[in-house]
């Protein structure tokens, strides 16, 4: 197979580099290799598109769940902070 | 005018952070009673080494970077032995998805539109979040951990190879098999 046969066919390696470059600068040579693939490949160029989806929706979720009503039961607090009391006491 | 610094008053302690910190705990190991002792041994270790704060940060950052720290040393604890073992498992199933001669996507497993993901509906998107945070969920603890400290708390890869004991080279493929795994399992659970 040729070089640019394997790159064209090659799924996994253009899912990686997409993986990559959504946190790093990919070489010249990975970007290049990245968009020829995804030049003739419509599956992977929906893999890119819900990837990045999928980023912003799981930051979006730990967002959220920073802003929940979840608290911890006050009988558990005042038992923590007597501990911290007696800790104090020590020092 | 009065510059602020930064003091630490261990008395109000739980009063302002332990909502806080456990919240933060909780969305990183999903798991209520591991949380509450984190944040209870939070508070302990940070009592030790008062006489060391030295004002740089807030109390909260500071009080932060010691849960952070534990939260490290159970992921560790987590993706080790059997852990390990399992996540080996769900590579080789993960292998799965892509011809194995050329690399190229097994018809089963090629991307679908999913389309809460296109939708604006509030109804579809509150669905679909729900399967993402099982799907979260079913990843093996050691890519749960390099993907959480890479997307949510934004660490240095570096950082996290080395508090997680790998490689850079396993660092990437880690980061791609998890997110390939989600995505997959988002297709599957929606349609």
């Amino acid at each position: 197979m040729s070089y640019l046969k394997k790159v064209i066919y090659n799924c996994k390696q253009a899912t990686f580099l997409i993986e990559k470059k959504q946190l790093k600068r990919l070489s010249f040579r990975e970007e290049i290799e990245l968009r020829i693939h995804l030049a003739g490949c419509g599956m992977c160029v929906l893999y890119n598109k819900q990837s990045r989806v999928i980023n912003a929706m799981v930051q979006q979720l730990f967002h959220d769940s920073m802003k929940s009503e979840l608290k911890l039961d006050e009988a558990f607090k005042a038992e923590l902070q007597a501990k911290i009391e007696e800790g104090l006491g020590n020092n | 005018m009065i510059s602020e610094t930064n003091v630490l008053n261990p008395h109000k302690w739980v009063a302002t952070y332990a909502d806080y910190l456990y919240m933060y705990a909780i969305v990183r190991i999903n798991d209520e009673d591991l949380a509450k002792d984190l944040v209870q041994e939070t508070f302990l270790a940070a009592l030790e080494r008062v006489d060391r704060f030295e004002g740089k940060s807030t109390e909260r950052t500071w009080l932060t970077a010691i849960l952070k720290n534990k939260i490290v040393d159970v992921y560790r604890k987590k993706s080790s032995g059997f852990a390990i073992a399992a996540a080996n498992k769900a590579t080789q199933e993960q292998d799965e998805f892509f011809d194995e001669g050329n690399g190229h996507w097994k018809p089963e497993y090629a991307p679908q539109p999913i389309a809460g993901m296109d939708e604006q509906d509030p109804l579809l998107k509150k669905e679909l979040n729900k399967i993402l945070q099982l799907c979260l969920q079913k990843l093996p603890a050691l890519w749960n951990a390099v993907f959480t400290m890479k997307h949510i708390d934004d660490a240095a890869t570096e950082h996290i190879c080395t508090e997680l004991h790998v490689t850079q080279a396993n660092f990437w493929v880690i980061i791609h098999r998890a997110k390939v795994n989600l995505r997959a399992c988002l297709q599957k659970n929606w349609n």
